[in-house]
């Protein structure tokens, strides 16, 4: 942090406006500019894995990583990549991340890659890394961007959790199914049953299901959304809109 | 601010943008292959692993003391296909074999790990890679579910042929809800893998001294 406040070109800036700063960024990688329910990005593997809470939660956690380590690296470069040659560039990056994270956990965190595996490759074909990289890391200083990345994982692994959770209780009546598998034994008490003796909704945990669970999810995004704008006017909106 | 003037200057060129791409892709490479070797040996390890485990998983523990890994035999099956038989023996004898067979699933092959002992029971099955729906045919992993344990003990004449089948043909395996066609597949692999062994059951055992007293079975 300090030594981005040295390294700034303009005049340094107080302490308290980079935690407003960091603050901000956050809470629109959360919520304000959430990847899913406001850019509507990476909608590909959100609707491939959502099938139950877990597959999200593993799916969010992966993307995160990688998410992170792709800002940080593209912050990074920032200054050297000619625009003309950044799309390239930035895929180049990511592809390569995402490879060495597949092989990384392949060999020495096997378990965990037995149950993650599926969704590594997946993250490849994530555009919301792509826009993040273009839209904000290759913008901004290094530890921005760290945060971005984080927040804006944080924000696809609720998103992503929602959507499973929502197909998960209506599809098969349960919530974080197999949640130890991803976790381990000590997690094994989030695996609940909500509805005893349910019959299921096929329809719920396949594709189309997917499409559905998002359509509602988002409209709930929105309305809360919109009266919560009514209630207080938030001073960064207008900067966000502007950015994104 | 000169410098920054200058380096808009060069930064347009095509040969800065060729050279910035190809020290980006460069190092990309680089690092690739230098995880490709640090990681290389673990992976292979892994996996070995994985289908060590899922190896003795289907026998019975202390039914065996091989290595079974190692200790195989290629026999051509009746459609003239090498098959591969991972043979398990007590004391060098010969008691089960263990093999992979595949079944026609919803969504692509489902691969199993099956034992055979040497009367064409069923030690074991387990599911090693399958693509089936998550939450509905995955229940065929032991871990998810305990269905896959139904089929020790079986053998082609239980139940009779014609209840080898998921409850909904008429036969005596559970099937899924909102999923027939996985276990179904399976059923249908285990059998055909029973009938597998039972052609070739003189090939798999001629070659070994007669079969252990039935102590050593569990």
């Amino acid at each position: 942090m300090s030594a981005d406040l040295t390294a700034g070109a303009g005049p340094a800036r107080p302490v308290s406006e980079r935690i407003a700063e960091f603050r901000r960024i956050v809470g629109d990688g959360l919520w304000r500019q959430n990847m899913v329910f406001t850019q509507m990005l990476a909608l590909c593997p959100l609707l491939a894995v959502t099938g139950t809470a877990t597959n999200g939660l593993g799916m969010g956690i992966a993307t995160t990583a990688v998410l992170l380590f792709a800002n940080v690296a593209v912050a990074l470069v920032r200054d050297w990549v000619s625009p003309s040659v950044r799309i390239p560039v930035f895929i180049v990056i990511i592809a390569t991340l995402v490879t060495l994270v597949d092989m990384s956990l392949n060999a020495w965190l096997h378990d965990l890659y037995k149950v993650l595996g599926l969704f590594i490759a997946l993250i490849v074909c994530n555009c919301g890394i792509l826009g993040r990289a273009e839209a904000f890391a290759s913008r901004r200083p290094v530890s921005d961007a760290a945060i971005d990345g984080l927040a804006m994982g944080a924000g696809f692994t609720l998103a992503l959790v929602a959507l499973g959770a929502t197909r998960e209780l209506l599809g098969s009546g349960t919530l974080f199914a197999s949640a130890s598998l991803l976790l381990g034994e000590p997690f094994a008490f989030m695996e609940l049953t909500v509805i005893p003796e349910y019959r299921g909704f096929l329809l719920m945990i396949l594709p189309p299901g997917g499409f559905l669970a998002i359509g509602f999810l988002m409209a709930l995004q929105r309305v809360w959304s919109a009266r919560q704008a009514r209630r207080t006017v938030p001073a960064g909106l207008g900067t966000d809109r502007g950015r994104a | 601010m000169d410098l920054a003037s200058r380096r808009i200057l060069w930064f347009d060129t095509v040969w800065y943008q060729i050279a910035s791409l190809g020290a980006v892709t460069l190092a990309a490479a680089c690092a690739l292959a230098l995880a490709n070797l640090l990681t290389g040996p673990a992976i292979e390890a892994a996996r070995a692993r994985d289908l060590a485990a899922s190896l003795e998983q289907v026998l019975p523990p202390g039914s065996f003391d091989n290595d079974l890994l190692d200790d195989t035999i290629s026999v051509e099956g009746p459609d003239g296909r090498l098959r591969k038989f991972h043979v398990a023996r007590l004391a060098g004898v010969p008691v089960a074999t263990v093999f992979e067979t595949t079944g026609r699933g919803y969504a692509g092959p489902i691969h199993l790990v099956m034992g055979v002992d040497r009367d064409g029971r069923v030690t074991g099955v387990r599911v090693t890679r399958h693509t089936e729906t998550p939450g509905l045919g995955d229940k065929i992993e032991a871990q998810r579910d305990p269905w896959i344990h139904g089929f020790a003990g079986r053998s082609l004449d239980n139940p009779a042929p014609a209840r080898w089948a998921v409850r909904k043909d008429g036969g005596e395996f559970d099937q899924f809800a909102g999923a027939t066609i996985t276990p179904r597949a399976v059923v249908a692999a285990v059998r055909q893998g029973l009938e597998l062994h039972a052609v070739l059951t003189p090939q798999l055992f001629d070659r070994a001294p007669p079969p252990p007293t039935p102590e050593d079975r569990p």
